[in-house]
């Protein structure tokens, strides 16, 4: 049969979708969270390289504040309102996952929607943190200080942004109703990418304030 | 066997021409889109290189108005060739076989795929635009240390050096992107019985670069954004008059640029360790130890990047010498793979067999010279001279780029259908091989005799003058040797040898689909149970007592033969 053509007849073997070929079983993990784990592995060694040049500046640069700047991250209170805002944003977020492994669109419409919120709110603060620091002073160009206080946490802020768009994205696609218990990957990656925000910001802030 | 016939329509057909191209999600198409715009880099870059190699042909500053555009000149050859051209050119290489090489229909995200190919025409245009600017292009060289990259006096004030920034995290993100997407393809996509362990050697050294491509791409990107921040915002990273460390940058710049070496020359690897078993009809010798020293690189590659720094003195040296040597030892294992492959094979002198021999020399010189300069007290009589420059060409053009000409003409048959030109073909590494040792070789000599590297000018009663002009002479050979490789592609293309399924009589699964293969990639596979699939395919039953005829069976009808589906002996 397969005689006349050199171009592999058996061509023809029929295939419902040319992207799925059968056989080609989908096990374990699946292509969007694995996909968005090593996307969050680059986002790391990213923070990395960002908090290598932290410490590095740090300890060319003794004491640290430097004097102009003792006391400014003082007092703490709004930045730790922030941080628990983020971090419950975090529960909200998998409360969400949790539902939606469920079927419970509901429950999952209403965590993300939360999670969304909260999301928006921690950008707000940390706006309004940053209006408070320039009118003590200081800014990107005041020193080492400043430099490396806004990059790491304005590229923070820009992660939870991005975050934040995701959480859009999710929430107006699970408005339309296209998750369910079984396909949902899209609600996994997002909130592993939002756990991992996070998780840097409580880095960040255990970095930047406390110590 | 239960075959139906699908109508013409059930196959997506491809639309017309360039609008097709333009919005392919094809991960065999993006592959050729690569390749294509690699290789204009490539003859963007080779441009900047003879510039630079005329202005040296002799002492005194001929060509160029003066120094700062000779800088601009080698700032953007090094690179449009490293980030336009050689890490582009594997992956798109990569992009084209690594789905057909683990029987896959696409890579795992098709869409993502395209996005990383649309960055990198857009990087490099970005890049080039830094010469309509006042000021001109980026002129710190590829490495772009502060404080010569700095905004300043005597640095670089244009914003020539805010688009090289621009550009190489443009660059930098699509290579992130490919990584993951590579590494989701193969870890998720793999054929039944395409076990990790039976990956071709290609797929295996795709897979660690990707993995050094997803951890260390994502620093420099940290190190381009605050060189960004200190030339833009007032930032002071590295700026030590304002309180940052101009080390720092040359930590982060290298924890990316070194494990970016090995990007750059395991995927070529993988291309040699593909095409030596074929042209010498024997299995790679030592496939795990290969694999396991690929690994071994990949991870060494992480410990090594201050070797670059040695003379800085804000490096530990005992540890990053050692290490450095240590790399010495899967790289040599890798050369037995290669050597004990060859030895008493049928050797069949095609010209991907040739590139691949090329590769074998060279990068074993390239590799013998960089062990010199992992070597403290040498490294700082060599360091920034000619040597180093001679040592990474014989590494990155001796190494990948015949590595990649292997590929391309071991490929090039799957890609297009059609046979390269053997002839054109030899003549073409011939004049390359002999170009290059020309240009490089030399290097080593001035080098030795103190030849700083990045100058454009020299004294001419320093002795350097004839190593030069020959230098020189070498490089216009390079340029020649590229116009016969030109001319066999535009001539194969319309008139080449039409080249059939498998014409190397191959191992891996690319050559069990057409040539080119369909938008969907395999209408079957042959069973996959071992890493070399084809042969098994091709030979399977001769210990079976079945019909053992080999040369004259061409591969789809022993695909057939081999599977237990079909109906066996009458086929």
């Amino acid at each position: 049969m397969t005689a006349e053509s050199p171009a592999l007849p058996a061509s023809t073997v029929a295939h419902a979708e040319p992207h799925a070929p059968t056989g080609h079983a989908q096990r374990g993990i699946s292509n969007p969270i694995l996909g968005m784990m090593l996307f969050i592995t680059s986002e790391v060694m990213f923070f990395s390289g960002l908090f290598a040049a932290y410490f590095s500046t740090r300890a060319a640069n003794q004491p640290w504040p430097p004097a102009p700047f003792k006391d400014i991250l003082n007092p703490l209170s709004l930045i730790i309102v922030a941080t628990i805002i983020l971090i419950t944003s975090s529960f909200t977020c998998q409360f969400a996952v949790w539902s939606i492994r469920k079927g419970d669109r509901k429950g999952f419409i209403r965590n993300i929607s939360i999670t969304f919120v909260l999301g928006i709110v921690f950008l707000v603060m940390q706006a309004y943190d940053y209006t408070l620091l320039f009118a003590d002073g200081m800014t990107l160009g005041s020193g080492p200080f400043g430099t490396t206080y806004f990059t790491l946490t304005g590229f923070h802020g820009a992660h939870v942004f991005g975050g934040v768009l995701m959480l859009g994205v999710i929430l107006y696609r699970g408005m339309a109703g296209q998750f369910s218990s079984k396909h949902h990957d899209a609600v996994e990656a997002v909130s592993l990418y939002w756990h991992f925000v996070d998780v840097v910001w409580i880095l960040l802030f255990s970095i930047l304030y406390l110590t | 066997m239960a075959t139906q016939v699908l109508h013409p329509a059930a196959v997506p057909a491809y639309r017309g021409g360039l609008y097709e191209w333009l919005t392919t999600t094809d991960h065999k198409k993006i592959g050729i889109m690569y390749v294509i715009n690699s290789f204009l880099f490539f003859l963007i870059g080779g441009i900047f290189a003879l510039l630079v190699r005329t202005e040296l042909a002799a002492p005194g500053i001929q060509l160029f108005t003066n120094e700062h555009v000779y800088n601009e000149a080698f700032s953007i050859h090094a690179t449009v060739m490293i980030f336009l051209f050689i890490i582009p050119m594997l992956a798109g290489l990569g992009n084209f076989v690594v789905p057909l090489m683990i029987g896959a229909p696409d890579m795992a995200f098709p869409r993502i795929n395209a996005l990383s190919f649309w960055m990198l025409p857009l990087g490099g245009i970005l890049l080039l635009l830094g010469f309509l600017t006042p000021g001109g292009a980026a002129a710190a060289g590829w490495t772009s240390y502060p404080p010569l990259s700095e905004k300043g006096a005597l640095a670089s004030p244009g914003p020539g050096q805010d688009l090289w920034i621009v550009a190489l995290i443009l660059i930098g993100t699509s290579s992130i992107l490919g990584g993951i997407n590579f590494l989701v393809t193969i870890f998720k996509m793999r054929a039944p019985g395409m076990t990790l362990f039976r990956m071709p050697i290609m797929v295996w050294t795709m897979l660690v670069t990707s993995v050094l491509v997803v951890m260390a791409t994502p620093v420099i990107t940290s190190a381009l954004v605050m060189l960004f921040i200190d030339r833009n915002y007032g930032g002071s990273f590295f700026n030590p008059q304002t309180g940052g460390t101009a080390v720092l940058y040359q930590n982060v710049f290298w924890f990316y640029s070194h494990p970016a070496v090995y990007v750059m020359v395991l995927p070529a690897m993988g291309m040699i360790s593909e095409i030596l078993p074929v042209f010498s009809r024997k299995p790679l010798f030592g496939y795990k130890a290969f694999i396991f020293a690929t690994a071994g690189i990949g991870a060494l590659g992480f410990s090594v990047w201050a070797h670059h720094m040695f003379t800085t003195g804000a490096v530990f040296l005992p540890f990053f010498s050692l290490m450095t040597f240590l790399i010495a030892v899967p790289t040599g294992v890798k050369m037995f793979n290669w050597v004990f492959t060859l030895f008493r094979g049928q050797l069949t002198f095609s010209t991907p067999l040739i590139f691949a021999i090329g590769f074998l020399t060279m990068f074993l010189i390239g590799g013998i010279n960089g062990a010199f300069s992992a070597s403290v007290p040498i490294d700082f009589a060599l360091q920034d001279t000619y040597w180093v420059v001679a040592h990474l060409h014989y590494v990155l053009f001796g190494g990948s780029v015949f590595g990649m000409f292997a590929g391309l003409y071991y490929w090039f048959p799957k890609m297009t259908g059609r046979m390269l030109d053997e002839g054109l073909g030899k003549v073409h590494f011939v004049l390359m091989f002999v170009g290059f040792n020309l240009t490089f070789f030399p290097m080593h000599m001035l080098g030795i005799q103190g030849m700083p590297r990045r100058i454009a000018d020299y004294a001419s009663d320093a002795g350097w003058n004839d190593w030069n002009l020959l230098a020189t002479i070498g490089g216009f050979t390079i340029a020649a040797s590229i116009l016969p490789f030109i001319w066999n592609v535009f001539v194969s293309l319309r008139n080449g040898k039409i080249a059939g399924d498998d014409p190397w009589e191959a191992n891996t699964l690319e050559w069990a689909t057409s040539s080119p293969p369909p938008p969907y990639n395999f209408d079957r596979l042959p069973e996959i149970r071992s890493e070399r699939p084809l042969f098994d395919a091709r030979h399977g039953q001769v210990g079976h007592g079945g019909h053992g005829k080999r040369g004259d069976d061409d591969a789809p009808k022993a695909l057939e033969e081999g599977h237990h589906d079909s109906q066996g002996p009458t086929a």
